[in-house]
């Protein structure tokens, strides 16, 4: 009964007005062989049973805010997140409402959401932005559909470079099991050394979409504006995954004429929290937003003419459109994009830039650092943000090994993902990582016997 | 100079309540504090990577806290009253969740840690999806899908994958009741299967007849909602899995109306092969307005193979004399359709408070959720019956449906929902299912006490009575909330979906 606000007496009088005689009389309809199983569960936990176990649950995990110093990114990164951006999110008025349907008594989370697409706008470059989606991966699959549908299912091939994410590279091909659509451009096995523009022999009439990242998964930074022009010219359009963070000092997927800009809004404000939930972004040109799937907030005015929003073009989703909807989608990430605008609104335009720049002294300084060991040196000469490759004297397992003995979480084994690449690993530092950890973990790598 | 697109204009007319944090911007103004550079000035990026302006606002902190507290004051939500929203399962949401998913050890573990430093999440996944098959008697389960959606496309990504790999290859069929959640055909819609629409019968149950007419060797399998959207048990639902498995076809449960279940029955007990759990609708996992939810997919046997990747195993087992715990870590199903999202899904948002209410509850706790949503409903149904047409009028589950018009009257559906809120109570789902007119779809939960109920009762039979005696009242509703309805056909027409700095704002550094 432990939320259950029902007396005894009352349930009685409850059970009379329906007529029946017990709690199990309603259950009739139910086949009595199957009805009423004994569940194999442990006996229920009292509120201070549970914050005993669940705070030594979390006690037996190393964290990185004290038990280990982190330089472990790949598509989830440890920035700070104020306090304002929490206390926002533990506002029962958010967090204990619905989907906002019912505009009238929903403005609260209209407006937020309309806030949160006008910052993504702003920060991608874009015109427009949905509610959200799952995550980065997940509204890169939904680009893909965006491209299908554009096309009419005429063009049946994605060119997707091999140096997206391999797990988002991985949802895609999930995503598009019974689409009859081709995947193309990742199969070999990344070079280090191979250039964009290595993906326009795949590029032809029959390609809908060409992905790409920005920063790439290996860290460096392109300018993708000629790529971008060469893949318009064969009349595909293109989806640039990208890191907000870097967005805050790079230029903009839209003003190199990326057609869609996704990515994961983790960076924004959201903690790790062990992969999710995060919230995936998603912009792109007006003209696309009738074959952009989620939702999307709209303003208005209400019947006394006040400004408001309500949820718009609701013709495209599942349940108007049930089978011939283009996508099933139903909920976004409501609360997490909200958080993504708390943080986005506190840190402004100076904050973001702040954090961005602190990121990328800190991710150069590292750089240098370690390229300068003996055995290790950096993998690419292109620009980069707050991660970058380093090639190891040794697997990197064994080192990141070595390095968890010393409280150090390594960075990420790109020969897990590209056999070629084995040695390899992906370092990341955000503005959370000190000279003094950066020290620490030359130091530690500088005395391992490399023999 | 930033030019503002056609997305971002903005109705000169319009009254503003609550700016937006665009227009609240003042150059100048700082949020947070960053520190200083501790390390020696890098080379900058080469000049022409670089993005020459930032159009972020610019707000101090209480600018940004105000704006947002304003905004929440704008929202009904469960915690602060009653939210009959059927099909949603809008319950409390326990406030020792939102303290325990915030433990640093959860907060702040990266999903791509060595297994070794994050046993304690991986204990706890691992548990979760023992606790959800023995819940609702599946023999495996993947934590993964991010939403109820989201476990309905990999439920169907299943059920493909298992006729191909036995070379079943002519199943494209899937047969869906007129009653189900729009999902459903949309996610059988994004893998290009045909949907065969099935009728319900006169009592709110799956039309066996048509059923049976529609199986055959070319159905991929049914998916039913059980209980139904009208809030119906199946009194047939042994011969309809009957009729689907004799065919060949898998049967896939929409979990969505779970609640009314827990202890009840288990849904793997009655023989369906596949269903996604709803942790936001079951498991009180807040809705967040409007996400994230948490889309869990319990399968039997015959399909375990083929969920997605990872799932949480046992690599080396414990012993418990010397109390040595197992290690957990990561499996990948042999036939495994894939990965659905980056990383293990949602679970800090979702696991860590999914485990706690059960935990919570154990065994007996969890039966009485079901018992209580189910008296709720009925009593509520009872006691509207009179005035209310209910169209399948018998013991319903979690939730009832009832007719929201009346003879003489040109009140509608959504003329009573907008009437509810001047009475400070949230509407029903409206117009669902479809095969009600003017649905008025009504789940209380059981985390409502007798007086709420009793009082929205009192509030619809008044309603009623306004319907047939002052109408306009009812027809221009909301009158006490702040906002009044919206114009939904502006919004759609202008497309109106972003805003932006004011003209001619300063973006210099």
């Amino acid at each position: 009964m432990t939320y259950i606000p029902i007396s005894p007496h009352e349930r009685d009088e409850m059970l009379a007005t329906v007529g029946v005689k017990s709690l199990d009389d309603l259950f009739t309809a139910i086949p009595a062989k199957h009805r009423f199983p004994k569940l194999d569960l442990p006996p229920a936990w009292t509120e201070m049973d549970a914050l005993e176990e669940l705070t030594n649950i979390a006690n037996a995990n190393e964290n990185v805010r004290g038990d280990l110093i982190s330089f472990l990114g790949a598509g989830m990164y440890n920035h700070y997140i104020p306090s304002v951006v929490d206390h926002m999110l533990r506002r029962g008025e958010f967090y204990t409402a619905y989907t906002p349907y019912q505009p009238e008594i929903s403005q609260g989370t209209l407006q937020a959401v309309f806030e949160y697409q006008s910052l993504m706008a702003a920060l991608t470059g874009m015109e427009v932005s949905n509610a959200s989606h799952y995550d980065g991966a997940t509204a890169t699959a939904e680009a893909v559909n965006l491209a299908f549908a554009q096309y009419r299912g005429k063009r049946r091939k994605v060119v997707i470079s091999p140096t997206v994410h391999p797990q988002y590279r991985a949802v895609i091909r999930t995503y598009t099991q019974g689409m009859d659509i081709q995947l193309v451009g990742d199969a070999a096995d990344a070079e280090l050394d191979s250039d964009p523009s290595d993906l326009l022999a795949h590029v032809d009439d029959n390609a809908c979409l060409v992905i790409v990242q920005y920063p790439d998964f290996f860290g460096r930074v392109y300018d993708y504006t000629k790529f971008i022009d060469d893949v318009h010219a064969k009349g595909a359009l293109v989806c640039v995954v990208a890191n907000p963070t870097a967005l805050a000092m790079f230029k903009t997927p839209a003003s190199m004429g990326a057609d869609i800009v996704v990515g994961d809004g983790q960076p924004l404000g959201i903690p790790m929290w062990f992969g999710g939930p995060s919230v995936g972004f998603f912009t792109t040109r007006k003209q696309y937003v009738h074959k952009m799937a989620g939702r999307l907030v709209g303003e208005t005015v209400d019947s006394k003419g006040q400004r408001s929003y309500v949820l718009t073009l609701t013709a495209r989703e599942q349940h108007i459109k049930r089978e011939r909807a283009t996508s099933n989608i139903c909920t976004n990430q409501g609360l997490i994009a909200l958080g993504t605008a708390v943080y986005l609104s506190l840190l402004g335009k100076s904050g973001l830039r702040q954090v961005a720049e602190l990121c990328y002294q800190k991710a150069h300084y590292a750089a240098n650092a370690l390229s300068k060991i003996n055995g290790y040196s950096l993998a690419h000469n292109e620009p980069f943000f707050h991660e970058f490759t380093l090639v190891c004297p040794k697997p990197v397992a064994e080192i990141n090994a070595h390095l968890l003995e010393h409280g150090i979480l390594g960075g990420y084994d790109l020969g897990q993902d590209y056999p070629s690449l084995a040695n390899h690993m992906l370092v990341a530092v955000t503005e959370m990582n000190s000279k003094e950890e950066i020290d620490t973990l030359v130091e530690v790598l500088s005395e391992v016997d490399h023999g | 100079m930033v030019s503002a697109s056609s997305t971002t204009s903005s109705p000169l007319s319009a009254t503003i309540v609550e700016p937006t944090i665009f227009d609240l911007s003042s150059r100048g103004r700082v949020g947070v504090r960053m520190p200083e550079s501790d390390v020696p000035a890098a080379e900058p990026p080469p000049q022409h990577l670089l993005r020459p302006e930032l159009p972020l606002p610019e707000l101090a902190e209480v600018d940004v806290v105000r704006h947002y507290m304003r905004l929440s004051k704008f929202n009904y939500s469960v915690d602060g009253g009653f939210y009959p929203l059927g099909s949603c399962t809008m319950k409390y949401n326990p406030k020792i969740n939102e303290d325990v998913c915030r433990l640093p050890g959860f907060l702040f573990t990266h999903p791509l840690q060595p297994i070794e430093t994050v046993q304690g999440n991986l204990a706890l996944m691992y548990q979760l999806q023992e606790w959800l098959k023995e819940i609702a008697g599946f023999a495996a389960v993947t934590l993964q899908p991010a939403a109820g959606a989201h476990g309905e496309f990999t439920g169907v990504l299943m059920m493909r994958a298992y006729h191909k790999s036995r070379g079943d290859d002519k199943r494209v069929k899937m047969l869906i009741p007129d009653a189900a959640h729009g999902t459903n055909p949309a996610s059988v819609g994004m893998m290009g299967m045909t949907v065969v629409t099935i009728p319900s019968d006169e009592r709110g149950n799956v039309d066996l007849k048509a059923l049976e007419a529609a199986c055959d060797d070319t159905v991929v399998g049914m998916m039913l909602t059980n209980p139904n959207t009208l809030g119906l048990f199946d009194e047939n639902i042994e011969k309809v899995i009957a009729l689907v498995h004799g065919c060949g076809g898998l049967m896939y449960g929409d979990g969505a109306n779970l609640n009314a279940l827990l202890g009840i029955v288990r849904p793997g007990d009655l023989g369906f092969d596949v269903m996604h759990f709803n942790l936001h609708k079951t498991f009180a996992v807040p809705h967040g307005g409007g996400g994230p939810g948490v889309g869990p997919v319990g399968v039997a046997a015959r399909l375990a193979d083929f969920l997605p990747e990872p799932l949480v195993g046992i690599l080396e087992e414990g012993d418990e004399d010397k109390d040595m715990p197992p290690l957990y870590g990561y499996m990948k199903p042999a036939k495994s359709i894939g990965r659905m999202k980056a990383f293990h899904g949602h679970f800090g948002g979702g696991f860590v408070r999914s485990f706690t209410y059960i935990a919570m509850h154990g065994p007996d706790g969890l039966k009485d959720i079901a018992q209580y949503a189910v008296l709720n409903a009925n009593y509520l149904q009872a006691r509207l019956r009179d005035t209310y047409h209910i169209p399948f009028d018998r013991i319903c589950m979690h939730e009832f449906v009832a007719e929201g018009q009346f003879e003489g009257s040109d009140v509608r559906a959504l003329d009573i929902s907008k009437r509810l809120m001047d009475y400070n109570f949230h509407p029903p789902t409206n117009y669902f299912p479809l095969i009600v007119h003017e649905a008025l779809m009504i789940e209380p939960t059981e985390t409502e006490n007798k007086d709420t109920l009793d009082a929205f009762a009192e509030t619809m039979i008044k309603i009623a009575e306004e319907a047939k005696t002052n109408s306009a009242i009812v027809k221009s509703a909301p009158n006490n909330t702040q906002f009044g309805r919206m114009d939904e056909v502006k919004a759609a027409r202008e497309l109106v979906l972003c805003c932006w700095l004011p003209e001619n704002y300063d973006l210099s550094a």
